[in-house]
């Protein structure tokens, strides 16, 4: 099953998304397309690995660290599929980051290696935007870079878990207006998804719906107003987002 | 006014009343505030004279140029009265006393001058943390633990607090007074902050930031068996026993 939220009319609906893609509600009705709006398919904590694969390690001039590098993310940042990211004015470089998002299915403390896919709920894409020009070195990747309203799109559906059946060796790939920028595989992951779920149940309580943004791997590139971006990872979605200016975006506030 | 949240018959319902002492305390309150908890970290001018040499090294380089943000999970949130659980093999664990800025309203780019229209009022927040050895990564390790962030008891209304940038802050170990601050060692302000956060993530109604803490040195060291007490000026005291996991 593909699970959603979608907003119809200001109302939050729960629906699924059947086999030609349609959004179905709950008593079996097919909504038009153009007749809604998609919401994040999900709401808890936000998890996010930096450097985790080893071709972007590189990329970035980085040693693939020694323990998993989290990251958290506050609920402002995310939007769902079809939606729009605004680039800041005056600044030198924003990039897309396509990543493969864990969804928590039920509660997990001090969970094993041996056991912790059993805690998976399902999986969606992510695009985890990051804005260079305001990294400081201080809690590294800060919440200016990475948790700015708009600028995590995440969807369009999570699809359970039982449907992907290896979730390590799913092809990411992004498109800028339709040109391939970004490709790799989950099977390069530095950390993969049981030791991720293992290292983060032993500091804390997972709790279902939380999410864990699995990293990405190389081929960044600036993005501009205008560009339709399309994260996309096999058998899980393709997630469509536009980039506006700061100027659009704050007409759109009013 | 002041407001608070409690189980009742397994549902948390949210309390309001004129004056403290009608609010029930034989029971352990719910975190006072349900929503995204932001703090604000090396917003302390003692603790950042501290460190002022060491910010020119690797691997910082540069004195932070904007506040340094850190978020507190939600399972960290836990009430007045509630149990904080150390753990027995993470070293030492420190309280972080703080005042807690509770918002009212949906804020996005907000000025400094207009911040405080979008605060309902303030609480009292005791910010745990594992020792902070280094502020270059992200402090999930340290900052992230169930039960890691105690939250009340209530939120005072704004309009009873005159100034939120001079409150003292103490904190009491067992009943003996042990540290002593206030928020006028705040290097940036409750506008500031608000003002700063709001220009990039938007707050929302029961979002709270955690104004700042002070250098976590030996006498905020809390242990199994303790019961620690945070009391912030006007605002209120935050009492919670701590138990080794």
């Amino acid at each position: 099953m593909k699970h959603a939220r979608v907003k119809v009319n200001d109302q939050t609906l729960n629906v699924t998304v059947n086999d030609n893609n349609q959004v179905v509600t709950a008593s079996g009705e097919v909504l038009d397309a153009g007749s809604f709006t998609w919401l994040p398919p999900c709401e808890g904590k936000m998890f996010v690995l930096a450097i985790n694969y080893a071709d972007h390690a590189a990329e970035l001039s980085f040693k693939a660290p020694d323990e998993p590098l989290v990251f958290l993310k506050n609920s402002n940042t995310l939007i769902g599929h079809e939606q729009n990211t605004y680039r800041p004015d005056n600044v030198d470089y924003m990039h897309y980051e396509c990543e493969l998002v864990v969804v928590i299915g039920k509660e997990a403390k001090n969970v094993s290696k041996e056991d912790a896919m059993s805690y998976v709920g399902g999986y969606t894409v992510g695009n985890d935007y990051a804005i260079r020009d305001y990294l400081e070195n201080y809690y590294r990747p800060n919440l200016r870079v990475k948790s700015r309203d708009t600028c995590t799109p995440i969807g369009p559906y999570i699809v359970d878990a039982d449907q992907i059946q290896d979730p390590h060796n799913l092809v990411l790939r992004t498109y800028i207006n339709g040109e391939l920028k970004q490709e790799g595989n989950t099977k390069d992951l530095v950390f993969d998804i049981p030791h991720l779920i293992s290292y983060l149940s032993e500091i804390m309580t997972l709790t279902p719906g939380d999410m864990i943004f699995t990293g990405t791997p190389e081929g960044l590139a600036d993005v501009k107003p205008g560009d339709v971006v399309t994260t996309e990872v096999e058998g899980v979605g393709v997630l469509t987002n536009t980039i506006i200016s700061e100027s659009e975006y704050l007409a759109s506030l009013n | 006014m002041y407001t608070y949240r409690l189980e009742e018959s397994g549902k948390v319902v949210t309390k309001t009343c004129d004056a403290t002492f009608a609010i029930e305390m034989t029971e352990p309150l719910a975190p006072a505030v349900k929503g995204a908890v932001i703090g604000v970290a090396l917003n302390h001018k003692d603790l950042v004279a501290t460190l002022a040499d060491q910010f020119e090294d690797k691997p910082y380089v540069t004195a932070p140029k904007t506040p340094v943000l850190h978020i507190k999970t939600d399972n960290t949130h836990i009430g007045h009265g509630q149990t904080i659980k150390v753990p027995t093999d993470k070293g030492a664990v420190y309280a972080g006393p703080a005042l807690g800025i509770v918002i009212g309203k949906t804020a996005t780019r907000v000025t400094e001058e207009q911040a405080l229209d979008f605060v309902k009022g303030y609480t009292v927040v005791n910010e745990v943390s594992l020792a902070e050895t280094s502020f270059y990564r992200p402090a999930v390790k340290a900052k992230c633990r169930d039960t890691f962030c105690p939250i009340g008891p209530w939120v005072v209304d704004k309009s009873l607090i005159t100034n939120p940038n001079n409150l003292s802050i103490k904190t009491y170990v067992n009943d003996e007074l042990v540290h002593t601050t206030g928020t006028d060692r705040l290097v940036h302000s409750v506008e500031k902050i608000i003002s700063y956060i709001s220009s990039f993530m938007t707050l929302e109604e029961g979002d709270l930031i955690i104004a700042g803490t002070p250098l976590r040195d030996a006498s905020l060291e809390i242990k199994g068996g303790d019961i620690v007490m945070i009391d912030v000026e006007a605002v209120g005291r935050l009492a919670n026993p701590v138990e080794q996991e």
